[in-house]
């Protein structure tokens, strides 16, 4: 059974927001652990540390090296990591894998840090939260300067023992996919080489 | 030969990727790919160099509010009234406040377009998207999206049927907005088209996940929604 709750959320009506949810959800599901509220709050941690870096005016390489570290403990960089290897991820090794996740993390906070730059001067506003099956999606709008706003939506779970977001869509485009498709598209270009990939995965971005 | 079935109802959420022509699309983006690099990009670094980006701000300005009436006609069709009378108001601020849509008032009261086009009056009338397409010179897109985008030249009664002179304006006006938008987002443009191992596939899917979105299909519903995190952590 899907269970969809849906309430508008500022951070003055999250606590009852998230009594709201616990009550809408019927007695004959399990009780979801994870709140909209509490998934509400880790994606304004989230973009309240983005913000930060980005107000440091530390040089580029450094606040690359700030979001490497938002990431690793805001997201599930594991699983994006495995997500993004997917079906080549049966033929590696643990070392493989463990190597993989570690460029990858790197990978990804060289590519999307580079594109915070826009960021400098904008804001993201976390607008609303809703249940879906296990996750929340925590829907937020990003003010850029000379742009009309947009949609970044967040997918938050507590399954893997801590509350972490797991996927990330910038106006409908999903950041897994999205590398799932590139990181494809490096090994089809080596010829399925995992080592060759992880070697390069470590420069690019 | 494209089938068009009008169901009277929005079109269901397709799934996956339709790309049959898949060699010939990947011909035409590669093509693409050199005009960007011998022309666009070029041309577009010059122009942003040239011009103060208040100006370069103002000339986007200009050339969506010359666009306004013809997303008007759309959001009619699509018997989106709210949208139409959004963008109306829209339309008679920035045309009036803002010195014939040089300047964006209306966005500083937090009246934002609702953008539209004819492809998603397809949409909404019920045609599904058909097969991708990449198009010479405009990029991704798929077979609605560019029929629609054939009909938008007739929809907007501001730029269609103009007299002589005015007629011109607004192609000009909007080459030069898409000049200013390829030197704004260079980074973004660039790592895509020079960045990526497979920058046909990567636009493709971007293309498709963000039309799909404006469209109001959810994510959740295409193909890319089963991300596997309950069975990651399943046991």
């Amino acid at each position: 059974m899907t269970i969809i709750t849906q309430t508008n959320l500022t951070r003055r009506n999250m606590v009852l927001g998230g009594a709201t949810t616990l009550a809408l959800v019927p007695l004959a599901t399990p009780v979801l652990a994870l709140s909209n509220g509490q998934a509400s709050g880790h994606v304004d941690k989230v973009v309240a540390a983005i913000n930060k870096v980005i107000a440091s005016g530390k040089s580029e390489s450094n606040m690359i090296k700030d979001f490497e570290k938002i990431f690793v403990k805001y997201s599930d960089v594991t699983y994006l990591a495995s997500y993004a290897l997917g079906v080549d991820g049966r033929r590696a090794s643990s070392a493989q894998k463990r190597s993989f996740a570690k460029a990858f993390q790197g990978y990804i906070a060289r590519k999307y840090g580079k594109q915070f730059r826009s960021f400098i001067g904008g804001r993201l506003v976390v607008e609303k939260s809703k249940t879906i099956k296990n996750h929340v999606e925590v829907e937020t709008i990003a003010h850029l300067k000379g742009q009309a706003p947009f949609e970044v939506t967040f997918y938050v779970s507590d399954k893997s023992g801590r509350v972490l977001f797991y996927n990330l869509f910038i106006e409908g485009v999903s950041l897994l996919l999205t590398e799932r498709t590139e990181i494809g598209s490096m090994l089809d270009k080596r010829r399925g080489n995992l080592d060759q990939m992880i070697k390069d995965l470590k420069s690019a971005g | 030969m494209m089938v068009v079935v009008i169901a009277g109802c929005t079109a269901p959420t397709p799934k996956a990727i339709n790309d049959p022509n898949e060699a010939g699309n990947r011909r035409t983006h590669e093509a693409n790919r050199r005009v960007d690099r011998t022309m666009l990009k070029p041309v577009s670094g010059a122009y942003g160099n040239a011009l103060p980006a208040p100006v370069r701000q103002g000339i986007g300005n200009f050339a969506s509010n010359l666009n306004l009436p013809g997303v008007i006609v759309n959001n009619l069709l699509q018997l989106n009234i709210d949208g139409a009378v959004k963008n109306s108001w829209r339309f008679v601020i920035n045309t009036t406040i803002g010195i014939g849509g040089i300047f964006d008032p209306s966005s500083s009261i937090e009246l934002y377009e609702d953008s539209s086009d004819f492809g998603e009056t397809l949409h909404v009338w019920g045609v599904g998207e058909g097969q991708y397409v990449e198009l010479p010179f405009v990029g991704p897109s798929t077979q609605r999206d560019t029929v629609g985008m054939v009909v938008d030249v007739f929809t907007n009664p501001l730029t269609f049927g103009a007299p002589s002179p005015e007629k011109y304006m607004g192609p000009v006006v909007k080459g030069l907005s898409k000049l200013g938008d390829r030197y704004t987002y260079s980074s973004t443009v660039d790592s895509v088209l020079y960045e990526s191992a497979d920058s046909y596939a990567q636009s493709r899917l971007m293309y498709l996940q963000n039309r799909r979105f404006q469209l109001g299909q959810d994510p959740a519903e295409q193909d890319q929604g089963e991300d596997g995190y309950d069975d990651y952590y399943a046991d």
